[in-house]
């Protein structure tokens, strides 16, 4: 790694660290109504709360209240998200004429986006509509994401309050999550994208005449649109002249702002955050990377606020750059060093002040290698998914972090509230094993943790590895599944493992070359992504709901600190293990073969 | 429990659409055409009253007297209505090839130089529609562009460093060289 690899992932790491505290303390007041903001917008809050039958003084949820009202809301997104785009055809704002997207993929889509994965199957600006895209689209990266902030702070009530069924109310606080956290962030984050060259428009795409017109092969296609295959059954094709460029705009600023700030992820476009209208500049992409991480890290500085031990929440954020740093330095060293085969070739591969070497197929030129490792380290790490690089074509240890980033469970930050109640499981799980030895009741932060408690995050710890490695192992026996595998032999299984691992945690990035957009993944990405979101989603408001109701046990000298570095380092190691004892088996047979034959040819 | 739940849910969903789906979308869209005009039309660059581009997307050029850029792995190559990257694994057999052909390429096109290729000259970028390449990646073609066109390698040079982009604040980011707006000022040029 060169000297600049070093200060851009210190300066990146620098940013975020110190963000997370005011904004950390931000969320954690308006949640609650304590924050002056909250007077600001008072007249529009209560507006909504009066039309959707809320009063805000007697609101108080149990837990499955609260479990039931986050459900139909999004029972009700996936629903809107299908119908519009199964109508996108006949619904205005569609200046490009685009047909309506099939059954197949508006399920997954409408799933992918009401879980916050926004995995995509489709080309987004050769599929959807601009109404599709503002209306079903740019609204669920809004309400999926304050849906997970909403569901962590009924968790954060479970710890503080003690009993009580009550863990809030879920309408204040999806409403507040909204207003007060997401929405103006992402004016902000889109005016900074806009100043740097992304559109925002309705006006339809312009088309600009080439300078050098080229020739190219055009596939030849019959009066159905089929193509046309020749004796050895390839396509055929004809020589034509490409003399003008269809430039692909649309209102993106506003989405790429909330796909980033809500750990979204899904792009306006097919080559996702890669693209230079969605990312322009390294000004754009250092703004781009830091929301996708920004929410989900500050979040645990909310948390330490909400439990009055601010250290608690610190613990939990340095117990996730833990983990996350050392990866961040594997992939972009493995990038950096760049593809043995090539250095063969005689390519010149080398950092030097004049370009940024390493392996950049897949790769912006205004990204080089760091942005592009920092960007694929960080968007695994939260559940955000977007791309400024092509995973597929990393080196096989460059994209081997990638994926075990999501198999960790998506609590290294994870996604906004779902990485952070994911982690609470995680320590719910290391309290537990960590009273064990001493022999004392588990507790963590005054609540005695249970046998009811431990089932629930034992359920939330599973979920996720059972969808992941079971769907993998069906997608390599069944038809479908292998019929769409783009590379061959060893990388073809890590096309199909990365896909599973990425849709069974919320995460919604891809080793792209997989071909997901037919019946067969479709469906089966659709349904882990479900119930990758749901039933970790219910089991934790179920620990919360339990946990409400105990009383707080006085710290005493048989509590177990749960802010020391021996806590920290114990929690990363159950982390770690679980991921690793669940995942070394599959990832032995993708990336690390693949590292070994790339080293010995 | 749920029947008490569907007002709240539908009458939410509505008004959050309209704030998040319409009203934001909207004032960003204001804000952008006072403030920035151009950037939210696709930065859109005009020659006679003709938009020949955009700032950001990259263009096929493969004609020696042109500064090539980044390939491209869209159909066909620089389609800015369908973005994608290669998604090669490191190892695929056509990938090795498509990287030694076009190595060949621009060996052949400038038999005289025939240092090591600089690695984004012969990898796609992720969009296919990167605009730019790295100073090495132009450097590396100044010899060919000023044998064909007769001008000096300095002029070529000054061209190109004039439209490099540094790195933001000299830290974030990388130097690169805007393809097409080089080879804009290549053909303004007077021999």
């Amino acid at each position: 790694m060169s000297t600049n690899d070093y200060i851009q992932c210190f300066i990146y790491m620098a940013v975020l660290l110190l963000l997370a505290k005011p904004l950390g303390i931000y969320m954690a007041r308006v949640m609650e109504g304590e924050s002056r903001a909250n007077r600001w917008f008072k007249p529009a809050e209560s507006f909504i709360y009066k039309v959707c039958g809320v009063n805000p003084a007697r609101a108080e949820m149990n837990w499955k209240t609260y479990a039931v009202a986050f459900m139909a809301f999004n029972a009700l997104g996936i629903f809107v998200v299908y119908a519009i785009q199964r109508l996108q055809n006949i619904l205005p704002l569609n200046p490009m004429g685009m047909a309506a997207v099939s059954a197949d993929s508006s399920f997954n889509t409408a799933i992918s986006f009401a879980t916050n994965t926004n995995w995509q199957g489709y080309g987004g600006e050769s599929t959807l509509s601009y109404f599709t895209q503002m209306i079903a689209l740019g609204v669920q990266n809004f309400v999926s994401a304050a849906s997970g902030i909403a569901v962590l702070f009924a968790v954060i009530r479970g710890f503080i309050r003690k009993q009580t069924e009550n863990i809030g109310n879920f309408w204040m606080d999806l409403v507040r999550s909204t207003l007060y956290i997401l929405l103006p962030l992402s004016i902000v984050s889109a005016t900074l994208l806009v100043s740097q060259g992304v559109p925002q428009t309705f006006k339809p795409s312009p088309k600009a005449s080439l300078v050098q017109p080229t020739s190219y092969d055009q596939p030849v296609t019959d009066k159905d649109g089929k193509p046309v295959l020749d004796e050895k059954g390839q396509p055929k094709t004809q020589k034509a002249m490409l003399t003008e460029q269809v430039i692909a705009v649309g209102p993106v600023a506003s989405q790429i702002a909330i796909k980033q700030l809500g750990t979204n992820g899904g792009g306006y476009y097919n080559a996702n955050s890669a693209h230079p209208l969605e990312n322009p500049t390294p000004f754009s992409n250092f703004v781009e990377m830091l929301s996708l991480t920004l929410i989900a890290a500050a979040l645990c500085c909310s948390f330490g606020y909400r439990v009055k031990d601010t250290r608690q929440g610190w613990a939990l954020l340095i117990a996730m750059t833990i983990i996350f740093v050392p990866l961040l330095w594997v992939c972009t060293h493995s990038e950096q060093t760049g593809n043995p085969l090539l250095a063969k070739m005689g390519i010149d591969q080398s950092a030097t002040a004049l370009q940024p070497g390493g392996n950049m197929e897949g790769k912006e030129t205004r990204f080089g290698i760091v942005s592009s490792t920092i960007w694929a380290s960080a968007t695994t790490a939260v559940s955000n998914g977007s791309v400024n690089s092509m995973h597929d074509s990393f080196t096989p240890l460059g994209g081997l972090v990638p994926m075990w980033l999501m198999e960790l469970g998506e609590v290294v930050y994870g996604g906004v509230g779902s990485g952070l109640y994911g982690m609470l499981a995680f320590v719910i799980v290391a309290v537990f094993v960590g009273g064990l030895m001493v022999g004392r009741t588990p507790e963590y932060l005054g609540k005695k943790i249970e046998s009811y408690e431990m089932k629930m995050a034992s359920i939330m710890i599973l979920i996720p590895p059972i969808l992941a490695v079971l769907g993998t192992a069906i997608a390599v026996v069944a038809p479908g599944g292998k019929a769409n595998i783009f590379n061959p032999g060893i990388h073809g299984f890590s096309e199909v493992l990365y896909a599973f691992s990425s849709t069974s945690n919320n995460n919604g990035s891809a080793f792209a070359g997989l071909g997901a957009n037919n019946i067969f993944y479709n469906t089966i990405l659709g349904i882990c992504m479900f119930f990758a979101r749901y039933w970790l989603a219910i089991p934790i408001l179920a620990i919360a709901g339990s946990l409400a109701k105990k009383k707080i046990v006085p710290v005493s000298s048989g509590t177990l600190p749960t802010h020391t570095p021996l806590f920290i380092f114990f929690l990363v190691g159950i982390v770690i293990l679980v991921g690793a004892l669940t995942f070394f088996p599959a990832l032995a047979l993708g990336p690390i073969v693949e590292h070994l034959t790339l080293a010995a040819v | 429990m749920i029947r008490e739940q569907i007002r709240p849910a539908l009458f939410s969903f509505v008004l959050l659409t309209l704030i998040t789906g319409v009203l934001y979308p909207l004032s960003v869209t204001g804000i952008a055409k006072v403030f920035f005009r151009n950037q939210s039309e696709g930065s859109l660059i005009l020659k006679n009253g003709k938009a020949v581009g955009s700032e950001h997307i990259g263009q096929p050029f493969d004609a020696p007297q042109y500064l090539w850029g980044r390939p491209s792995a869209t159909s066909p190559a620089f389609n800015a209505s369908s973005s994608s990257g290669s998604n090669y694994g490191p190892m695929h057999a056509d990938y090795l090839k498509a990287v030694g052909d076009r190595a060949k390429a621009l060996k052949d096109a400038d038999p005289s130089h025939q240092a090591h290729v600089p690695v984004d000259l012969v990898t796609a970028s992720g969009s296919g529609l990167d605009p730019q390449i790295s100073l090495a990646g132009a450097y590396y073609q100044v010899s060919r562009i000023a044998r064909i066109r007769g001008i000096s390698e300095d002029k070529i040079k000054k061209i190109i460093e004039k439209n490099t982009q540094g790195r933001f604040l000299g830290l974030l980011g990388e130097p690169a060289v805007n393809v097409l707006k080089v080879n804009l000022d290549l053909d303004e040029v007077k021999k």
